[in-house]
């Protein structure tokens, strides 16, 4: 390892222009002659448009144009698509209703798009909206996620019962056998609630056109910018791919959120060749509250069977997932295929068996957030798991320990097949960190000062590096899931790397040059890494579901490798030696067994002057590609503890330890690696005590500012002790397995086992707030009051 | 319209502005320092802050005709003759920073802090006068590091350059 290669804790590439106030992202740009757009949104969470007068909007001054779902209908723009099919059960498809970018005779949500006026200032594109007169029928509203298939409103006419789809997997019959065979069930009741992504940056657009060319550019808040332009093109058809360059610059943070295509960008690009102008859109946060795509919103009932020696037998999961008023852009998949495949976790599991029921409500879509999916997965089986653990009167980490997957590779009864790992491992370093062995002491202590402590357990795994093209083709995808690179070698021997990966916060611009600086043998400041702008790299499926490291890096592995290959026959020429005794090594290409060596900046040179070859022979210069289709999901596990602090008179919860172990395989900088667990985590945390996206029975969101939704803040959090165990990825060329979830997928399980064990029984929900906590707390007293 | 005249990092400045404009709007949108950044409009977020005649603000929330005749400090402003700001450096050194849209905010905040409680800060003191700032990526756990060292470090660096 050098200490700028694989596995050096090198400090940001990025960060200088971050510290000192000169990153760019999409709010930052100002095109010439720019106006802006302004959304007039739904107050009402189910209505009928009767009609909508725009008149007196168009006379106020600075008004360029307001525009409803009308014109975009006259100009044949597409509504906005789903694109994962799911079928149900008895085979038929997902049931979905229309999703126009502006309504057309009806809105679904608070927050639903209703018109845009665009105007010379933002200020003044708002005074004209207030002037926008809609003529709303009001009807009722159904939000409730349990009760959405039961209600009598009903949000789209293709589904009657609000269900979406009906789907299953697993083994109905073994599950059934095993719950017949077993000698104890544990049952669960669980709701995983809803949450809102809330990157700091607000989502934002400028669209622009360009008459000369016929062609647009659109800057957007973009985890993937190559899939924006593929779904703008092709499937709303606001222009050909071909002529339309999208651009995602920095962007703040993005944990799902940014993933999808949204009708704010979709809107903007279209209206700027209707006015002329570029027209920018920035997200105030109660937008961003009301129209960003949520995340879980599960109700789930779970049955776990074991037998008397508490060895797991079956799993038995219904889950009820509320998808929102309209399927945002991968809403599907998230319920079905990124949950119920890790229902297995690390256990050994013979028989398991899930239904997921997707529901339409009168609420903002929902999709994926932070581990998507992964996250619901777990709180359901960690949860059952240290339930049983309790009720057999078993220590939880060794009726985990007696369940775990000893074997590799493991094939699940959910599809899916981990390749490798070492939960035992995980398990034991974290016992250790935690001082597991003294914690009961340490209960004492707090109950000696009239406290409640407790420990919990979440022994998570994950599926990242989504995955192979052929089979989430197979499952219902619309989009092949690898990545691509291309590596530009120039004549002085530095070197550009375009990828197809996004980032917004991950590091991509260190984390990828160490490869390159550890591959290629060159400093780490002669690599530039290219992305997010579809005029540079051809193509890419961006970020998202930890697959940067895995699927992207793979990607740039690949076409380095071609570099070198290609870089042995131009050595192989100015040598003259056979291409066959050239080796390359420690950035020098050298003829095997003399000490005739070129450095790789030489090597360069010569591909590009190509004085030494002929051209016929051999191709000058020095670039490959590579595309990377992962062969299988890549699986990241280990194991969290928490240790709480209750207090029973105030109900608030203090975490006292945080203890993470987990197993990346091989980790490319440590320090980022760690710095995305503790991000992980803190979400986790905010799930669990503080965070819940609450509508009224109306279908208002009560929760759509920072002043009503609490986001975890620094003096909510502890300091976490974070430590890996290193299993490597067997299925892609670096062994590589994702990090960039598993704290927001292992958190709130933990908590809330670590909650319960205080309370001493079960009955707490998320967000477990200080009123939930001292609520719940007043119930463990009754019977010490009774006695 | 209405008539402001400020120092913004130094530099005089005077403009006609709309009476409803804010500062934040101000120096992004006359003054193109876009550094300071918008994050949720209602002083809660704190990625807006800046220093205000030498205090922390949140110029989401401050008009630009409340800082006539006042002293800004963005982040822009905060590197002096080419090196970073101690915080600055400090943020960079333990990973303080992952998407970079709070960080300004942050780092202007933190300078503040030490501004106020002094260098010697412990981690609750921290952690409890960071509670007007959020960052959704980092957990905190790198940004609390960041600034305890950045504080001892704005009290070395004049000591050693007296030393020198």
């Amino acid at each position: 390892m050098t200490d700028t290669g694989i596995g050096a804790p090198v400090r940001r590439k990025e960060d200088q222009r971050f510290i000192t106030g000169q990153g760019r992202y999409v709010d930052d740009f100002n095109r010439p002659g720019q106006a802006y757009a302004y959304f007039l949104r739904s107050p009402h969470a189910h209505a009928t448009i009767r009609s909508i007068d725009t008149g007196a909007a168009l006379t106020m001054p600075g008004v360029l144009a307001v525009f409803t779902g009308d014109d975009l209908a006259a100009d044949k723009i597409g509504g906005l698509i789903c694109g994962w099919m799911i079928h149900s059960k008895d085979g038929s498809p997902m049931k979905a209703g229309p999703h126009p970018a502006l309504a057309q005779g009806k809105v679904r949500y608070v927050g639903d798009h209703v018109a845009v006026v665009i105007a010379e200032t933002l200020a003044q594109a708002k005074d004209a909206a207030e002037a926008i007169v809609v003529d709303y029928d009001v009807l009722p509203a159904v939000v409730d996620t349990a009760q959405a298939q039961k209600a009598s409103v009903q949000v789209h006419d293709v589904s009657p019962d609000n269900t979406v789809f009906n789907w299953h997997l697993g083994n109905k019959d073994a599950t059934e056998d095993a719950f017949a065979r077993a000698k104890h069930v544990t049952t669960i009741d669980l709701v995983n609630n809803r949450l809102v992504p809330n990157a700091i940056e607000p989502r934002a657009a400028v669209g622009e056109y360009d008459p000369g060319t016929d062609s647009y550019t659109l800057y957007t808040t973009s985890q993937n910018p190559h899939v924006a332009r593929l779904v703008l093109s092709a499937f709303i058809g606001v222009a050909p791919e071909h002529k339309l360059r999208v651009i995602a610059p920095d962007v703040g943070g993005g944990f799902g959120s940014k993933i999808f295509i949204y009708a704010e960008e979709t809107v903007c690009v279209w209206a700027a060749r209707k006015v002329k102008r570029p027209v920018k859109w920035t997200a105030d946060r109660t937008e961003a509250f009301l129209s960003d795509a949520h995340g879980r919103d599960h109700v789930t009932h779970a049955e776990m069977a074991t037998d008397e020696n508490g060895k797991i037998l079956g799993l038995r999961v219904h889950t009820i997932a509320n998808l929102g008023a309209y399927l945002s852009t991968f809403s599907s998949s998230v319920p079905t295929y990124l949950y119920a495949p890790l229902l297995s976790g690390q256990y050994d599991i013979p028989a398991i068996y899930c239904e997921v029921d997707a529901v339409y409500t009168n609420t903002a879509p929902v999709d994926a957030y932070r581990g998507a999916g992964r996250p619901e997965a777990t709180f359901v089986l960690e949860r059952l798991v240290e339930k049983a653990a309790r009720e057999l009167g078993q220590d939880p980490a060794e009726f985990r320990r007696r369940n775990y997957i000893r074997q590799f590779p493991h094939e699940t009864p959910v599809i899916m097949t981990y390749d490798t790992g070492d939960y035992e491992a995980s398990l034991d370093k974290a016992l250790e960190l935690a001082d597991y062995r003294n914690f009961p002491e340490r209960k004492r202590e707090s109950a000696r000062r009239g406290k409640l402590r407790g420990i919990g357990f979440s022994s998570y795994i994950e599926a990242c590096g989504i995955a192979p093209s052929q089979a989430v083709g197979s499952l219902g995808a619309g989009v092949g899931l690898w990545e691509s690179a291309e590596v530009r070698v120039n004549p002085t021997g530095s070197v550009e790397v375009l990828t197809g990966s996004h980032s917004h916060g991950q590091g991509h611009e260190t984390t990828f040059a160490q490869l390159v600086s550890d591959r290629l043998g060159i400093p780490i400041d002669q690599v530039s890494i290219v992305h997010g702008d579809t005029d540079k790299v051809q193509f890419g499926m961006g970020t998202y579901g930890s697959r940067s490291g895995a699927v992207g890096m793979s990607a740039i592995a690949k076409a380095i490798d071609k570099v070198i290959a290609k870089g042995k026959k131009v050595a192989a020429h100015v040598l003259e030696a056979a291409e066959g005794d050239i080796e390359f090594k420690d950035g020098k290409f050298g003829v095997a067994g003399t000490d005739r060596t070129l450095g790789f900046g030489e090597v360069a040179l010569q591909a590009y002057i190509a004085h030494k070859f002929s051209g016929q022979d051999l191709e000058p210069g020095l670039k490959e590609g590579a595309f990377y289709d992962p062969t299988n999901f890549t699986f990241p596990a280990g194991v969290h503890i928490c240790e709480v602090e209750i207090d029973p008179d105030t109900g608030v919860t203090r975490i006292e330890r945080w203890t993470a172990v987990d197993d990346f395989g091989v980790i490319i900088n440590p320090m980022i690696v760690e710095g995305q667990v503790h991000g992980g985590i803190a979400q986790g945390v905010g799930q669990a005590l503080l965070e819940g996206a609450v509508y009224d029975d109306n279908g208002q969101l009560v929760t759509a500012s920072f002043n009503d939704y609490c986001m975890p803040r620094a003096i909510d959090l502890p300091s976490f002790q974070v430590g890996m165990t290193v299993t490597p990825c067997t299925s892609n060329p670096l062994g590589i397995k994702g990090c960039g979830e598993a704290g927001a997928i292992a958190a709130p399980p933990a908590v809330i086992n670590a909650i319960t064990d205080a309370l001493g029984h079960e009955d707490i929900a998320m967000p477990a707030t200080p009123q939930a906590v001292w609520r719940a707390a007043q119930k463990a007293r009754m019977p010490m009051a009774a006695e | 319209m209405t008539t402001v005249s400020l120092t913004v990092n130094g530099q005089s400045v005077t403009a006609d502005v709309d009476p409803r404009t804010l500062l934040v709007q101000f120096l992004r949108e006359n003054l193109r320092l876009t550094g300071t950044h918008v994050g949720c409009d209602t002083s809660q977020c704190g990625a807006c802050i800046v220093h205000l005649n030498g205090q922390a603000v949140k110029s989401c929330t401050v008009l630009a005709v409340q800082a006539d005749s006042s002293v800004v400090t963005t982040i822009e402003g905060l590197a002096q003759g080419g090196e970073l700001h101690p915080m600055q450096a400090a943020f960079r050194e333990h990973h303080g920073l992952q998407c970079g849209y709070c960080t300004p905010g942050m780092i202007m905040s933190a300078v503040d802090i030490v501004n106020r409680k002094g260098s010697d800060l412990d981690e609750q003191t921290i952690r409890a006068e960071l509670e007007g700032n959020l960052c959704r990526c980092t957990g905190y756990h790198n940004i609390v590091k960041a600034v305890a060292a950045g504080a001892r470090a704005m009290v070395q660096t004049p000591l050693q350059q007296a030393a020198e």
